[in-house]
């Protein structure tokens, strides 16, 4: 069964594990999301499940979203994301799903959208080496060749090249839950996570790591 | 008081005795071999507190075999069993960074005396 729940990035900090151990987290706010429509195969052509997430006023959405949630009686949410389940009956519109999904030890996926850094050169971008800084060195953080010359007589496509970096859907896979604490609606993951302070993540369980 | 402040909250350990840079601690820190638990005392000069909350860490400086050795312990590590202050010391400075181009005699730190 695939488990999802979107969340809100609170800010990272450390904890100390039973073993004393430090480990660096990130805090994340998660739920609870409500169950806004349930996706089936005979009617959609999979089966999937539509959460809501962040109450909004209700004169913040637009009329065709207004609609939709009107439809099935759901609170106005200013995030709307479906996750694939195998089974829909298990669930009933308006059900609530909140971190209890979740256990210590868990692997998750995380989705993000990362921080945004602007128009990046190469070294930022790449990882290029760059070259020397001093020692009458005039060559710095260019990008230097991009091809050759008569031949092909054109910059093949997906050369590295300087331009945008950041803000885009990253998904970082196999994190560990260090901690669930269903009272706060917090959830505690290892290590950090794509996105900026407040962003909207999104939790899955992990595809690759079987959570036991 | 923000949620970050209060899971670092559950992480703080009160018992900690109070001491400042300058002044000369023995650290008794559990070392775990195995399924075998140990204390170990580590004691010096503490040159500097760094970071708040849950986070804050200390550092310890001692001479040994004529080395200087610093430690860095987190402040609220469960694997510190024991605090304890030996000496407390006057110094000017939060961090005694200047220590370490010291040897000997000028390495010394005039004794604090509580009245």
């Amino acid at each position: 069964m695939t488990r999802g729940i979107i969340g809100r990035k609170l800010g990272m900090t450390q904890v100390y594990s039973q073993e004393g151990d430090v480990l660096p987290v990130t805090v994340i706010e998660a739920g609870p999301c409500a169950v806004v429509q349930k996706k089936t195969l005979g009617n959609d052509g999979y089966n999937a499940l539509q959460l809501g997430f962040s109450q909004k006023k209700k004169n913040k959405i637009n009329k065709p979203l207004e609609g939709h949630l009107k439809k099935h009686k759901a609170n106005p949410y200013g995030y709307l994301k479906e996750f694939r389940v195998e089974k829909v009956d298990d669930y009933q519109e308006g059900d609530k799903i909140t971190v209890d999904a979740f256990n210590a030890g868990d692997f998750v996926d995380v989705t993000g959208i990362s921080k945004g850094k602007g128009f990046a050169g190469v070294v930022k971008r790449w990882g290029f080496k760059g070259g020397p800084g001093a020692h009458g060195s005039m060559f710095h953080r260019a990008p230097g060749s991009i091809g050759a010359s008569a031949y092909p007589s054109r910059v093949f496509k997906g050369r590295k090249m300087p331009g945008r970096l950041g803000g885009d859907r990253v998904t970082v896979q196999n994190i560990k839950v260090v901690e669930v604490m269903p009272e706060e609606n917090l959830i505690l993951l290892k290590g950090a996570i794509p996105g900026s302070r407040n962003g909207v993540v999104i939790i899955r369980s992990s595809i690759k790591k079987r959570n036991d | 008081m923000n949620t970050i402040d209060l899971i670092e909250k559950e992480h703080i350990n009160l018992d900690i005795p109070d001491f400042e840079p300058g002044d000369t601690i023995k650290v008794h820190s559990k070392i775990i071999e195995g399924d075998k638990q140990r204390i170990q005392v580590f004691e010096g000069v503490v040159i500097g507190r760094k970071g708040g909350g849950s986070r804050e860490t200390f550092t310890v400086r001692k001479i040994s075999y004529g080395v200087g050795v610093e430690r860095i312990f987190p402040l609220h590590s469960p694997r510190i069993a024991k605090i304890e202050v030996v000496r407390k010391g006057l110094v000017r400075r939060a961090k005694l960074y200047y220590l370490r181009e010291l040897r000997g005699k000028a390495a010394r730190i005039k004794e604090r005396r509580i009245s």
